[in-house]
């Protein structure tokens, strides 16, 4: 198929940027959307042209690193998936097809596609983890049972990408659904328990700092996130956030 | 850090927004349960009871004590929510060339400024027009004596008048009903945004808030809208 | 030149490890702190290295291609983690887990470190759940196990489909936590593109701010390489599109001996190449030969007909299909090691019973395992006569729950319903056993330089284990690096700080500068994809799945010629100052281009098969592997002079004291 693709291309974070319009053609529908990003480059490469810069690296979904607005949405129109497993199939041919970097504060621009998400780094080490050395010397791991719905739930939490769709999705580049799968991984298991109120206490105040917008509930970093990420968590995480703070 | 959390955070303005919206639906109940009394074939006791009620609204202590949380909710509610819109707007200083927020939110509540804007109008023309009236009136061709007889302005008399006004009746019916509408949006997002915020999220009663809030923000809303239509066309003229 | 000594401790096998870390120096907490230890890549084996050693008390800096430690493509890992905990009940120990990575790897690797390997398992997973990964568990609250192919117990700890992103984040976590108190200062987005030695010593390296295209210096006590696998050679594999060999190679080439590079592994349930276009292929796990029957059609002409698109795989009934490895392997079925089932699906698509379009892909099916199941979750449920279709469904709801996202995955990709229709599946370069070479220290032959996880060659030998990678990355990064580590920077305590204003450093920064702006003021006519496509092509042509003599020669020279046309025509737009995305690539893909040939140099001289390594020239009537023990039983470690082609051959022979040495057998 043949389809016309306008990019935003933008040299680095002090320019300024704008859209482009490039047209390719031959594109197969077997293809997932970053071969045809490659065939595009090829082809930019070819003329001379700079090649579009866009995050990628696992090409299957697992990695987070791709992170395209598609068509007005983040990894385009199929659910489910990132980026990189969306394929050619789900569109038609003649196209015309918008890719944009994430927008927010949060993700500063670093040059065309790539933006930079080091905030979410950030409020995972403001107190993502469990405080335990990697000694080795615990507990043997069968001496803690876990209730099998909440090693689920929590197990749910955690295949979060953190690719930041949830923020690009969101009107108000909230980074809620992030943050509460973060917290709430940990919070269902007794190992993270221990220390949930400081966690959520200190995990929350990072994010406020990154810059993200406030949650309004809309709902739409679920039903982008590829990984079906539940809105659940923001509850748990407003539960837990609660708690810590009328301790 | 705990209290400030509490003041300060994100997480705390969406504790304050919910916890003040869903007072203000528990507000909407009472009010609708007083305003159904407009209903009321018109008569010397159908006006009697619309003010001896109001009266008793405007003087109850308990009543006074959850009408002023009333407006600080009304008024917090208000400048959360702006506060919101403005930082929200900051969150994203660059925005998309191409954003289709239609396939994956509804329309209510990503408008929800935009309804609260025309709430607030609407509920600060409704209180000039008929609490102020209560408060400050000067009308003194409409007063009602009171059982202890006491002379106030006759809210009564005053809202049928409104409504049943020849030349604006209509008209005001009518910014009426659109404010309810708009109402009704803001609820239909709201009402289990509310719980959300709050922490109430469970997938055995998610269903049933859900509902419930559908429910309450169409009937609710609808049953508001009804009287002034209900006064201007059906009622008998007074 | 380093020590190529493998520094095994005497004693009994099971006390090697104990005495040695006895034995071994130690550095007070408070000398810690004036120690810089560098780590070079996040993944499992890199991110739980650095975080062990920062709760130590070293001053660690970590480096990463990837915008973010936990993207490091362990994050891809699917099937599980094994570790010898038995609780299963069912005959495990670390003994048996020992004895089956090393007759797994056909005899290729070195037994004091696979036993260590099987010693620590069980602390992995102790680890793990302290941190909070959360694995799988039983309704009883305790942790769930599934079997993995090679082996006769369950030990395979999991989480879903996605063991090695909750194993990696577990290990991201722990990192976070020491980045946050400051003992960590994660450089990402940063390439390390050359060590840097004073005095022979590793102290420092090189690296390339991907962002602003600036080359750093950082300064180092010791340096461990934790980057992975070279996979990419092949151009397609189910590495990341990032994933390279650019950090081993540039310690192979200041002095670290590179062991059986010829030592890959074929992967043998991948989505099967659809096209040209293709930039990478997936893995679906090895978990799914847990109930997963794989077969072709027992007649070409229904294959024939699968081809053209006139049959359906549901359409021929049990007879008419050929579960090859059933047939072959009675022992072991489906769940034979990975290198077997590679083999064997080669063999039947050669043969001509391919079934997708290309005539390279056998089914994996999953129809009998519906049906078991469904009957199963009939009974529990207390369903009388239930219908087929009941049966079915709930057998689907279990499968489901086992590998979800796995379907999910596959039918985005191939756009087929896999619970309704077979699974086509084909093999493909997946992990690399071979890489740099390391003693029981996990020291490479540059002293002060050590390599960890998929980057050294230490711990499967010609044939990895499936679940055995993330065993091997954690072990080496949480329980062994750590310690041994301490051996080596005891004699720096008094070093002091580093400078990195050294001659060393300078004609380190040159030298990574100069090849830069080559590359970028080439101006040649061709892109780096281009070249990179071709070598993939005479990789797995000739130095793939079977190999050799003429092939191997012929890929040497091949790879030779390409390298050079390379460096003649290869063409990268933009500068070296600014994020430029082609300039990493061709940088890698040059690396590639040495690599390529010493692998296959590697390949032609081990004249036996063993594991992952096939030699056409050396199998059985059956078709089976036929090793060499006699001449190859020993580790090829290749000694850089300046040309891959010349590269010196060191052995280190093996020996087997607790392990009675067989032909491997699946039968």
């Amino acid at each position: 198929m043949n389809l016309t693709l306008k990019i935003w291309r933008q040299k680095n974070a002090d320019t300024k940027g704008k859209v482009v319009t490039y047209q390719v053609s031959d594109i197969s529908e077997d293809m997932s959307f970053l071969e045809m990003m490659d065939v595009l480059n090829e082809q930019l490469i070819d003329k001379g042209d700079e090649p579009v810069a866009f995050d990628h690296d696992c090409r299957e979904g697992i990695c987070g690193s791709c992170s395209l607005q598609i068509n007005g949405e983040p990894h385009g129109p199929d659910r489910g998936v990132a980026t990189c497993q969306l394929h050619m199939r789900k569109f038609k041919d003649g196209d015309t097809i918008t890719i944009e970097p994430f927008r927010a504060k949060a993700f500063p621009l670093i040059k065309d596609l790539v933006v930079d998400r080091s905030s979410f780094d950030r409020i995972q080490q403001a107190g993502g983890y469990v405080s335990v050395n990697t000694s080795g010397n615990t507990i043997d791991a069968n001496s803690i049972p876990v209730d099998k719905e909440s090693a689920d739930m929590s197990f749910y939490a955690a295949t979060c990408i953190g690719c930041g769709a949830c923020v690009a999705a969101c009107k108000n580049a909230s980074a809620m659904l992030f943050t509460s799968a973060k917290v709430s991984q940990f919070a269902l298991l007794p190992q993270g328990e221990v220390e949930a109120d400081r966690r959520v206490l200190q995990m929350v105040e990072q994010m406020d700092k990154e810059g993200f917008g406030n949650c309004t509930n809309t709902g739409a970093c679920e039903i982008e996130c590829p990984k079906g990420i539940s809105l659940e968590n923001i509850a748990r995480m407003n539960r837990e956030y609660l708690k810590a703070s009328v301790k | 850090m705990a209290k400030s959390a509490l003041l300060k955070s994100s997480l705390a303005k969406k504790y304050w927004m919910a916890f003040t919206g869903l007072f203000l639906c528990l507000f909407l109940i009472g009010h609708l349960l007083g305003n159904l009394q407009l209903l009321i074939p018109v008569s010397e006791g159908a006006r009697d009871q619309f003010n001896e009620y109001a009266l008793f609204m405007a003087t109850n202590p308990a009543v006074k004590i959850l009408s002023y949380l009333t407006y600080i909710s009304i008024l917090f509610h208000a400048i959360d929510g702006i506060w919101l819109t403005i930082t929200n707007r900051r969150a994203r200083p660059q925005g998309y060339v191409s954003f289709k927020p239609s396939t994956n939110t509804i329309w209510a509540s990503r408008n929800m400024g935009v309804l609260g804007t025309i709430i607030l109008a609407f509920i600060a023309v409704h209180l000039y027009q008929f609490w102020g009236q209560l408060k400050f009136g000067s009308l003194d061709d409409s007063l009602y004596t009171t059982a202890n007889d006491q002379e106030v302005t006759d809210l009564y008399t005053l809202t049928i008048q409104t409504f049943q006004d020849p030349q604006y009746g209509l008209i005001w019916a009518i910014i009426y009903g659109f404010s309810m509408l708009a109402i009704g949006f803001h609820l239909y997002h709201g009402f289990s945004s509310g719980f959300q915020s709050l922490g109430v999220n469970h997938p055995k009663y998610n269903g049933f808030i859900r509902k419930l809030g559908y429910a309450f923000a169409i009937l609710v809303p609808l049953a508001f809208a009804v009287i002034p239509f209900y006064i201007y066309f059906i009622l008998e003229k007074i | 030149m380093g020590i190529f000594e493998s520094n095994t401790p005497k004693g009994p096998l099971a006390e090697k490890w104990t005495n040695h870390k006895n034995a071994i120096d130690l550095v007070n907490p408070a000398n810690k702190r004036n120690i810089d230890v560098i780590v070079v890549g996040t993944g499992l084996a890199g991110g739980s290295a650095a975080a062990t050693l920062a709760e130590l008390g070293y001053n660690v800096k970590t480096f990463c291609y990837q915008d973010s430690p936990r993207r490091a493509h362990s994050i891809a890992a699917q099937g599980g983690i094994n570790a010898a905990k038995n609780y299963q009940g069912d005959g495990d120990s670390i003994y048996r887990l020992f004895y089956d990575t090393v007759k797994g790897g056909d005899y290729r690797s070195r037994e004091s470190n696979v036993y260590r390997l099987a010693q620590v398992s069980g602390n992995i997973i102790d680890q793990c759940v302290a941190q909070g990964v959360p694995f799988a568990r039983e309704y009883g609250g305790l942790l769930d196990n599934r079997s993995f192919g090679g082996v006769l117990v369950s030990r395979t700890f999991y989480a879903k489909g996605q063991t090695g992103q909750q194993l990696l984040l577990g290990a991201y976590s722990a990192m976070n936590r020491q980045i946050n108190r400051g003992k960590i200062k994660a450089y990402n987005r940063h390439e390390m593109l050359d060590i840097v030695k004073v005095d022979g010593k590793a102290r420092g390296i090189i690296a390339r701010n991907l962002v602003t295209g600036e080359l750093e210096r950082h300064s180092a006590h010791a340096v461990v390489v934790a980057s992975g696998g070279y996979g990419n050679v092949f151009f397609l594999s189910t590495n990341a599109m990032g994933s390279n060999v650019t950090a081993s190679w540039k310690i192979h080439k200041k002095g670290a001996y590179f062991a059986n590079p010829c030592f890959t592994q074929i992967h043998p349930t991948c989505i099967p190449v659809s096209g040209d276009h293709q930039s990478k292929l997936t893995l679906m796990s090895e978990s799914l030969r847990n109930d997963g029957r794989i077969w072709v059609p027992k007649k070409k002409e229904d294959a024939e007909a699968i081809r053209a698109g006139k049959k359906k795989p549901t359409e021929l009934s049990e007879e008419e299909r050929d579960y090859y490895l059933e047939r072959r392997y009675p022992a072991f079925g489906n769940l034979v090691p990975r290198d077997v089932a590679s083999r064997a699906a080669k063999e039947r698509c050669d043969a001509g019973f391919g079934v997708n379009k290309t005539g390279e892909a056998v089914y994996l099916d999953f129809s009998s395992a519906i049906m078991r199941y469904g009957k199963e979750a009939a009974t529990t449920q207390k369903i009388d006569n239930p219908s087929d279709a009941r049966i079915k469904q709930l057998g689907k709801q279990v499968v489901e729950a086992k590998y979800g996202n796995l379907f999910q995955m596959y039918e985005k990709i191939v756009d087929q319903n896999p619970y309704e229709t077979p699974m086509m599946i084909y093999p493909a370069v997946h992990y690399t056993m071979g890489g740099v070479w390391v003693d029981y220290n996990l020291q490479t032959t540059i002293p002060g330089c050590y390599a960890i996880g998929e980057a050294n060659f230490s711990d499967h030998g010609a044939n990895r284990l499936g679940a055995s990678a993330l065993m091997q990355g954690l072990a080496d990064g949480y329980f062994v690096l750590p310690y041994t580590i301490g051996d080596y920077l005891s004699n720096d305590i008094r070093t002091g700080a580093i400078p990195t204003d050294s001659a060393e450093f300078d004609a380190a920064e040159t030298e990574v500068r100069e090849r830069l702006e080559k590359l970028v003021n080439n101006k040649g006519t061709k892109s780096v994809d281009h070249f990179h496509k071709i070598l993939g092509k005479i990789m797995w042509n000739k130095v793939g799945m079977a190999r050799n003599a003429t092939g191997l020669k012929e890929a040497i020279t091949e790879i030779k010629e390409l390298r050079e046309e390379f460096w003649k025509e290869v063409k990268v737009p933009g500068n070296t100052m600014e994020m430029n995305a082609e300039l990493e690539k061709a940088g890698r893909v040059a690396d590639f281009l040495e690599l390529g040939e010493l692998f296959a140099k590697d390949a032609l001289h081990r004249e036996e098969s063993c594991g992952g390594h096939f030699r056409e020239e050396y199998q059985t009537e059956e078709g089976e592997a036929m090793r060499d023990d006699e001449n190859f039983m020993y580790v090829a470690a290749w000694e850089y002079t300046g040309n891959p082609a010349d590269a010196i051959l060191h052995k280190e022979d093996l020996d087997y004291e607790n392990i009675q040495v067989k032909t491997r057998s699946y039968k």
